[in-house]
């Protein structure tokens, strides 16, 4: 408060007393404010602007000559700082251009009426199963499914499984080690290691998949449930081998499906549609 | 007294009715009373001439069974008397829908509306594709397809005398349509800046033949309109958010309920703000009168009687208003956001009477029964409850739906319940045994708007899926 009374009294015209007062208040004022307290006195340098104009004509050659010289961790410190910088300009231009064009009035009737309590909240997105159970029981007696990847690559046994040599003396060839992915159920419980022929790496286990649907177009994170199909053989189907083009079933409870008749479904069929062990993640696609 | 021990014992009960008020001195009842002796026991006290049927509730619990049944599944002291409530039922029955009769598709776009008329002869739907359509029940065909709106037709409305038909579109207008012909009567009424959510009707019994009915739209304002001169009466303005629902009284006002969490109660001759109903602390979903029927339905009843004149309907009315109104004022329940209930006396104090707790999500519909004595709520819970409709007690909570229940409909008799929800299906409640009594599935999406037809046992049902389906009694 002191500070603006100081400067509002500098304005005074001079005199013995005012200046008095002055330096009494500018005992309690902090240092950086002469500058500021100097121009309201005499007004600005006469070059002021001039310089003012110079250092910021200047400052793009400087900042780009930075750019040009700053290396390792400082260099990539600026480009970032850069960069956001020129995504929150173009935000900006992005922002002034809307609202200085004229818009046409929208007079297109919009798809997907809701009744009034709806219209005013917020939706989420929201799945719907629009295909038929009958025919989808059917399908699935026949075993057969329309999939988002009909032919896969099949995968040979030597890709698969990796020979581990046991024994003493490393000469027993029996033991195999799954290169893959796997997922493996909840209720698995190891054998004792003599008899496991089975080694699946606990590393490449996978116990949730990011599932697409394919209308939606939104992708979910949803628990695998069980591996239904590996294209490659039943055998990898019970090991529960995850390569490009396994049928998973995923729980697709959250997702808030329901059947014509009304009931949660909650265990839906999805694609595999990436290969897991080199991601590091599983991809799929449901099937709908 | 005796020590109430087997069946030989007997018991000291009193009647009540619902508010509470004594029938005749205590009683001593064997405990091998019926209900039906019961009813027998009530119509002599009341001198009825006509036997009318009644319900009897201990401490909330229907008595099914002979008396003893109850004595024995719950301890009871034989030391005070048994409060035994009566209520009286309706004399007419409602079979309860269990088949879908027809599935009529037309509609390019998910059906967001649909309303039998007050006598049950016609039914609308409005969707949005902008039209109106309305359907020949005889014969479950499209009978006319009403085209005039320029958006979403977001709710379509019968006058109480039947004779008009008028529909809100998400622009703000509104449209009304000769149900006979499928014209639309004059031009468009402008005015609302935004969407209309609601809309009500001045009741018959207060002017016959309808003129006056009110909207309420998104922007804030409610508006009163004359259907012959098609001119805005008045606007009822004071809202500081959306209006969402709105009723006209039987006593001549209109409650309106907003997101701006108040109820307001406006006079209709000049439009001035009478009362302001204060309690709820979120947006207000839905507000329903506990004589909603009878001013829904003006003077049309089960036996389908139909008028000559205009002032033979508002006579009838009246009767029937009175007749169900009684001698106390009328209750309003308003249902919102903030997950509870409140139940008012708009007439007698500007506080609720109670503040009904109980369910965990949003509440979106609040509906009286036509009797008055219940309350139904659908709830984002998935869960259907009932409470009592004139302490707002809790009855019963009725589960069985996976998705949002979106919309509730009484049967004409309150007997049974409708609802509606987002997991496709359709599910009819017996209020006796406070179960699920059929399940109606059939609709391949949500399903967004019902009716159960005040006459007759139709129920018209529409949703995402763009199809109108009717069921049967």
């Amino acid at each position: 408060m002191l500070l603006n009374h100081s400067n509002a009294l500098a304005l005074l015209p001079k005199t013995p007393l005012r200046d008095m007062a002055v330096t009494l208040m500018l005992i309690h004022q902090p240092q950086g404010d002469y500058i500021e307290l100097h121009r309201k006195r005499y007004g600005y340098r006469p070059d002021h602007f001039e310089r003012k104009r110079k250092k910021e004509a200047r400052e793009v050659h400087k900042r780009s000559s930075i750019a040009q010289k700053a290396l390792g961790i400082k260099g990539k410190m600026f480009a970032k700082k850069r960069y956001a910088e020129k995504a929150q300009m173009k935000r900006t231009l992005a922002m002034h251009e809307e609202s200085t064009s004229r818009r046409k009035v929208d007079d297109d009737v919009h798809e997907g009426a809701v009744p009034s309590y709806l219209l005013d909240r917020e939706n989420t997105t929201r799945a719907k199963v629009l295909s038929n159970t009958i025919k989808q029981k059917r399908k699935e007696k026949a075993g057969k499914w329309e999939v988002p990847l009909p032919k896969v690559r099949p995968v040979a046994e030597d890709e698969m499984f990796k020979v581990l040599r046991t024994g003493k003396r490393k000469t027993k060839q029996w033991k195999r080690m799954i290169t893959k992915a796997t997922f493996v159920g909840p209720s698995f419980t190891r054998k004792p290691p003599k008899y496991e022929r089975f080694i699946r790496p606990s590393g490449l286990r996978f116990t949730k998949a990011h599932v697409t649907h394919p209308e939606l177009k939104c992708t979910f994170n949803l628990e695998i449930i069980a591996v239904k199909k590996n294209p490659n053989g039943q055998m990898y189907t019970s090991l529960g081998v995850l390569t490009r083009g396994t049928i998973v079933e995923v729980n697709v409870s959250e997702l808030g499906l329901v059947t014509p008749a009304g009931k949660v479904v909650w265990g839906k069929y999805a694609q595999v549609t990436n290969n897991p062990e080199n991601d590091g993640c599983v991809n799929a696609v449901l099937l709908v | 007294m005796e020590s109430g021990e087997g069946d030989q014992g007997g018991l000291l009960c009193i009647l009540k009715d619902a508010e509470g008020i004594a029938l005749g001195n205590h009683m001593f009842l064997p405990q091998s009373v019926t209900p039906q002796q019961l009813q027998h026991i009530v119509n002599q006290l009341l001198n009825n001439h006509e036997k009318l049927p009644y319900s009897f509730y201990i401490s909330d619990m229907e008595l099914v069974g002979p008396l003893s049944h109850y004595l024995e599944s719950n301890k009871v002291s034989v030391e005070k008397a048994l409060i035994i409530v009566y209520q009286p039922q309706a004399i007419f029955r409602v079979r309860p829908i269990y088949r879908c009769s027809s599935t009529i598709t037309g509609h390019q776009d998910a059906v967001v509306s649909v309303a039998f008329s007050p006598d049950g002869q016609q039914l609308a739907s409005g969707s949005g594709d902008t039209t109106v359509r309305l359907w020949d029940l005889n014969t479950q065909t499209p009978l006319y397809i009403c085209k005039g709106h320029t958006s979403h037709v977001l709710c379509v409305s019968w006058s109480p005398d039947g004779k008009h038909l008028v529909s809100g579109g998400k622009s703000g207008e509104i449209l009304s349509w000769d149900p006979l012909t499928g014209k639309q009567l004059g031009s468009t009424i402008k005015g609302h800046k935004s969407w209309v959510n609601a809309i009500a009707w001045e009741p018959v019994h207060i002017t016959a033949p309808c003129r006056r009915f009110v909207s309420v739209s998104k922007d804030g304002v409610a508006r009163i309109w004359d259907i012959v001169l098609r001119k805005p009466l008045l606007s009822l303005s004071g809202h500081t958010d959306s209006v969402t629902c709105v009723k006209w009284s039987g006593d001549g006002v209109i409650y309106t309920g907003s997101v701006d969490r108040t109820i307001k109660v406006w006079e209709t001759s000049e439009g001035k703000l009478i009362r302001e109903l204060k309690g709820h602390g979120h947006r207000i979903n839905s507000i329903s009168l506990s004589t909603d029927f009878i001013l829904h339905t003006g003077a049309f009843d089960h036996t389908g009687k139909q008028y000559s004149s205009a002032e033979e309907m508002k006579k009838v009315a009246l009767e029937r208003y009175n007749k169900m109104k009684g001698n106390k004022p009328e209750l309003l329940v308003s249902g919102s956001d903030d997950r509870t209930m409140f139940l008012w006396e708009p007439f007698v104090s500007k506080q609720p009477k109670t503040r009904i707790t109980g369910h965990q999500q949003v509440i979106n519909q609040v509906c009286f029964s036509p009797d008055g004595q219940w309350i139904a709520t659908a709830s984002y819970d998935k869960s259907v409850k009932i409470w009592n409709g004139i302490t707002g007690n809790f009855v019963a909570t009725l589960r069985g739906h996976v998705g949002k229940v979106y919309q509730i409909s009484w049967s004409a008799d309150s007997r049974f319940l409708l609802s509606c929800s987002a997991d496709t299906t359709l599910k009819v409640w017996d209020l006796r045994t406070r179960k699920l009594k059929q399940d109606l599935p059939g609709h391949a999406d949500e399903v967004y708007a019902i009716d159960w037809s005040s006459v007759g046992e139709k129920v018209a049902s529409g949703g995402k899926d763009k199809t109108l389906k009717l069921w049967m009694g």
